[in-house]
């Protein structure tokens, strides 16, 4: 029988909280499936109006980066500072830039 | 202790806690930071499950349907605070069902406090006012907790804590206004939850062994008397304005000190309720294991009809 006193798996929750805004990681709940899923998010992080649509999704469904790799990961982003508007000299008397 | 110098991990790690930042799941931490965050975590979840009892054995019994509606909504919500934090503790690797486990086997705890029986509907007013007013000045300093998850927990827990403590001051203020008797009531329960509730602090910071390592970690921000001597000093003016009095001969207003003095709970008490033989420790666990041992044909046949379900989804594709 251990198979049905297996736990309902992991999902991880999203919420817009209102028009315009992206979905946010609130955190995470079980559920036996997608739609249980969904009105247990519902019942568990919005009570109050927090959202205005949910996502669910499985968490052994999303990849990760390593944060022992976050050197390399993110090195790219580093050592190019011409990416920044802030590298570009522009004189003070030319307006709107 | 390991040698920072030569542990670039525990480098990583003390950088981090040192600059006040989060520590995040997938961070490298401390075997003994991972041990005291899923005890406190998992004992405040507990708490937050457990403390749905006293307050729901009322439901049936409000009396108005407005209070019940109140009261059903609050106690919901501390299902919900339940679940936030048990959400947190699984981020540091432990099942939900070994901490659902660990709650009715004993192993783990959780607040002393919810093993006072509610003896009448004044109680649920008072525990609003006094139990989630000790709570919010516990748990207001957690929102800035080293571990990420649990300080996010925090935060929505305590946004709606608010509404907690205001329902049961405005429920004893109705009360107030009532009858001699329903006044009398009133006082009763005050008298009953104030010790328990000083007691919610922990013991005194002498007494507290884990309290320095903890704060060093930054898991706690305020120590023990700390946060009870802040509690104090917020609950005074508030009895004064509702009319009732604390069964606390040496509390009184110490203008040297810029605080109130006050007497200290029995701590004999105290360790007695923790050990297990306080008024209702029995009849909480023993709810909580039915509660869960009769929930479970709902999980499994959950788990079936999702099986089946996943199964018809995958042969009509295959069929397609």
């Amino acid at each position: 029988m251990s198979e049905v006193r297996a736990e309902w798996p992991l999902y991880e929750v999203f919420v817009r909280g209102k028009r315009g805004l992206n979905h946010v990681h609130v955190g995470s709940l079980h559920a036996a499936d997608d739609d249980m899923a969904l009105r247990h998010a519902r019942d568990v992080y919005t009570r109050r109006n927090e959202g205005v649509s949910i996502w669910v999704v499985q968490s052994k469904d999303i990849a990760a980066s390593s944060p022992d790799e976050k050197d390399p990961m993110f090195a790219p982003s580093n050592d190019k500072v011409y990416r920044h508007p802030t590298f570009y000299e522009i004189p003070d008397n030319v307006p709107h830039m | 202790m390991t040698d920072t110098a030569t542990d670039p991990l525990q480098a990583g790690f003390d950088t981090t806690i040192g600059h006040g930042d989060r520590i995040e799941p997938r961070d490298w931490m401390p075997d003994g930071y991972r041990r005291t965050l899923v005890r406190q975590i998992a004992q405040h979840a507990h708490s937050e499950i457990i403390g749905m009892q006293p307050e729901g054995a009322w439901i049936g019994r409000a009396p108005s349907l407005r209070r019940k509606a109140i009261l059903l909504a609050k106690v919901q919500d501390e299902a919900g605070h339940g679940l936030y934090l048990y959400s947190a503790c699984e981020t540091l690797g432990v099942s939900r069902g070994e901490l659902t486990e660990k709650l009715i086997s004993g192993a783990q705890k959780y607040s002393s406090i919810f093993n006072y029986p509610t003896l009448s509907y004044a109680d649920v007013g008072t525990i609003g006012w006094l139990v989630d007013g000790a709570a919010i000045c516990n748990q207001v300093p957690l929102c800035r907790t080293s571990f990420g998850p649990y300080g996010r927990a925090m935060i929505r827990i305590c946004k709606e804590e608010s509404f907690h403590q205001r329902q049961g001051y405005e429920l004893l203020m109705t009360m107030m206004r009532g009858t001699e008797a329903q006044r009398a009531m009133v006082q009763e329960s005050v008298n009953r939850f104030w010790w328990p509730a000083l007691m919610m602090f922990g013991p005194p910071d002498d007494e507290s062994p884990n309290s320095a390592q903890s704060m060093a970690w930054g898991i706690k921000r305020n120590s023990n008397d700390d946060l009870r001597q802040r509690f104090v000093d917020m609950s005074v003016p508030q009895a004064q304005a509702l009319g009732v009095t604390f069964p606390d001969p040496e509390l009184r207003w110490n203008a040297e000190r810029g605080h109130h003095d006050f007497g200290q709970p029995d701590w004999d008490e105290f360790m007695q309720v923790v050990k297990g033989n306080g008024p209702c420790n029995t009849q909480r666990i023993a709810h909580r294991r039915k509660a869960h041992e009769e929930g479970a044909w709902v999980r499994e046949a959950a788990t079936a009809y999702a099986a089946k379900q996943a199964a018809a989804a995958h042969g009509q594709e295959g069929a397609a």
